[in-house]
């Protein structure tokens, strides 16, 4: 049994079981739940198998179908893919536990089946080591991602997922155009070959721009973020809840991953251009905002902002310091953790009172206690209130700006964090008064009241854990088993 | 200058006009098309830079990755044009609706 554990290709059941999932979803359309919460526990068990192989041996490499680099296609996973996988599993079974009940019959045959491969996606886009293969999953994510942006078939919802899957289109091209340049350049896709060859040159700087610029399209960095909430607010609360959580960090770890190993090391410029972007994303987004008033969008845009933080790491691990790496890949957990907390309590609070208008809340705080103790969990963490994830994220960002003198992104950061405590306070200040226009509720069920609060919980404990994940974060190549051991 | 760079030259050209295209136009028809023509270009730049080594045979990798860089594009169109038939039947326009005008 214990030979067994160890033994099994954990990462190859992390793409094939939801894509088996999925197909079987289609089939039979009347067990799609049942299959589906099987098919996402399964996906979390895999994660955790993998994780214990990779305590034991350090980082994992598995040439699919006994052909290596540079023919075959590899999987590989370090401390940074085993995070973003374990983030993955456990934001997606929140989700699937919320979804159980939120979606129509009806609705539910498509739901099921397109976030079982958007889960497989995901996956196989964590453990992929070549820039192609990263290509193709990210357009499998993105195909998977607006499919279940148009779930609904509404107006909006339709609106909304066209504009998505043309920013998704063109930011996967200029993608590839950039993955040509460079295979152009050193005859490899392989990340690992490439960090050891690519000298910068004019093809290696175009290939970084067209990249670069195409994978921020997706990550949704201000000024490219017009698509981000028109998708994310029409869409149903558990697919907003996918999007903001999950789908934009893929792009990100993506856009992380070059840089980490091969552009980190000569593009100071651009780094300090994706450092300005980020902050202006933190205080146009923040302000906008506030601006709003409805919670989803309100809570959308609150995305934009959280995903300036994480931009901030460019600049700063240009200043020599490698850790910020890990600090922005823990800092993208803890808001997938609170952000769909919070888009998940926002869908209960559509469900309760049929709209989602700030100013009409009408004392939901009593009816739902709940669900709005779930917003304000997952609001501590995005403001970056201590003990939780965000707070721990968010010091040790500040912590490094202000070593290296970088007093405008310090103040920027505190400036953004007091921008998300106007956003947030503005809706739970709401939940507490009475509404001029009274409205027939409906019950919300437990169960979706619940998922929205342990994932909030959840963003919460991460602050708990901050040292344990941030030497998961160093476990790469070099370091070995070494790397892991707390 | 080299038939390989030519035709690469072409090819960014070809995902320059195509993202002119997907800019300037309003139809999501001519918007969808904008995206293909641009994947067109992206793709004769891979097949043209395959013949970087000089040698008599091209590389054969990039021809690997237009193969599946087509069944991409292929979906990802269908996709598309399904998204813009159900836009269609339900605002009566192919474009996208402004959200200012709302």
């Amino acid at each position: 049994m214990e030979a067994m554990l160890a033994d099994t290709a954990w990462a190859v059941m992390l793409i094939i079981l939801p894509l088996a999932g999925g197909i079987t979803c289609f089939l039979w359309p009347t067990l799609s739940k049942t299959l589906g919460l099987i098919t996402v526990a399964g996906v979390a068990l895999s994660v955790a198998g993998l994780g214990r192989q990779m305590m034991e041996n350090g980082v994992y490499r598995h040439a699919v179908g006994g052909w290596g680099a540079p023919l075959g296609i590899d999987l590989f996973a370090d401390g940074l893919s085993l995070l973003m996988l374990i983030m993955t599993a456990l934001v997606g079974l929140g989700i699937s536990f919320y979804s159980r009940n939120y979606f129509k019959p009806q609705e539910a045959i498509w739901f099921w089946p397109i976030w079982l491969f958007l889960l497989a996606a995901l996956n196989a886009l964590f453990l992929s080591a070549d820039i192609f293969n990263l290509y193709v999953t990210l357009e499998l994510v993105g195909l998977a991602a607006v499919a279940l942006t148009a779930l609904t078939g509404h107006r909006d919802a339709l609106n909304g997922a066209m504009r998505y899957l043309l920013a998704m289109l063109l930011g996967s091209l200029a993608y590839l155009l950039g993955v040509a340049l460079l295979y152009h350049d050193s005859g490899s896709v392989d990340i690992v070959t490439l960090a050891e060859q690519v000298k910068p040159n004019a093809t290696v700087w175009a290939a970084l721009a067209l990249m670069s610029a195409g994978l921020a399209l997706k990550t949704a960095l201000f000024p490219l973020s017009f698509w981000l909430p028109p998708a994310h607010a029409s869409a149903p609360a558990p697919v907003s809840a996918l999007l903001s959580a999950l789908v934009v960090k893929a792009s990100f770890y993506i856009l992380l991953r070059l840089w980490l190993e091969i552009f980190g090391f000569f593009a100071e410029g651009a780094a300090t251009l994706l450092g300005l972007l980020g902050m202006a994303a933190i205080l146009w987004g923040s302000l906008q905002a506030l601006c709003q008033t409805q919670v989803k969008l309100l809570v959308a845009y609150s995305t934009v902002a959280q995903i300036g933080y994480l931009f901030l790491a460019f600049p700063l691990a240009s200043g020599s310091d490698s850790m910020i790496w890990g600090v922005a890949v823990y800092l993208a957990f803890s808001h997938a953790l609170a952000k769909s907390a919070m888009f998940l309590a926002a869908g209960n609070l559509v469900r309760f009172g049929g709209h989602d208008r700030i100013a009409d809340l009408d004392r939901v705080v009593q009816r739902l206690p709940l669900t709005v103790s779930a917003f304000a969990l997952a609001g501590v963490s995005i403001m970056g209130l201590p003990p939780s994830g965000g707070f721990v994220g968010k010091w040790l960002l500040l912590e490094a700006a202000m070593v290296q003198g970088r007093w405008d992104l310090a103040a920027v950061m505190m400036i953004g964090s007091l921008l998300a405590a106007g956003y947030v306070f503005k809706v739970l200040g709401y939940a507490f008064t009475e509404a001029e226009v009274s409205h027939n509720a409906k019950t919300v069920p437990a169960s979706m009241e619940w998922a929205a609060l342990l994932l909030a919980i959840g963003a919460i404990l991460l602050g708990f854990m901050a040292p344990e994940i941030l030497s998961l974060t160093r476990m790469t190549v070099s370091s070995g088993a070494g790397g892991a051991a707390p | 200058m080299s038939n390989a760079f030519l035709y690469a030259l072409v090819g960014v050209g070809l995902f320059s006009l195509g993202f002119y295209a997907l800019i300037r136009h309003v139809h999501l028809l001519r918007k969808i098309l904008a995206i293909n023509v641009m994947g067109s270009g992206v793709f004769l730049v891979l097949v043209a830079l395959a013949k970087r080594t000089g040698s008599a045979l091209p590389d054969p990798v990039p021809h690997a990755m237009v193969i599946t860089g087509i069944v991409v594009a292929v979906s990802a169109t269908a996709l598309a044009l399904i998204l813009m038939l159900k836009l269609f039947a339900e605002t009566g326009q192919a474009a996208l609706s402004d959200r200012r005008k709302e």
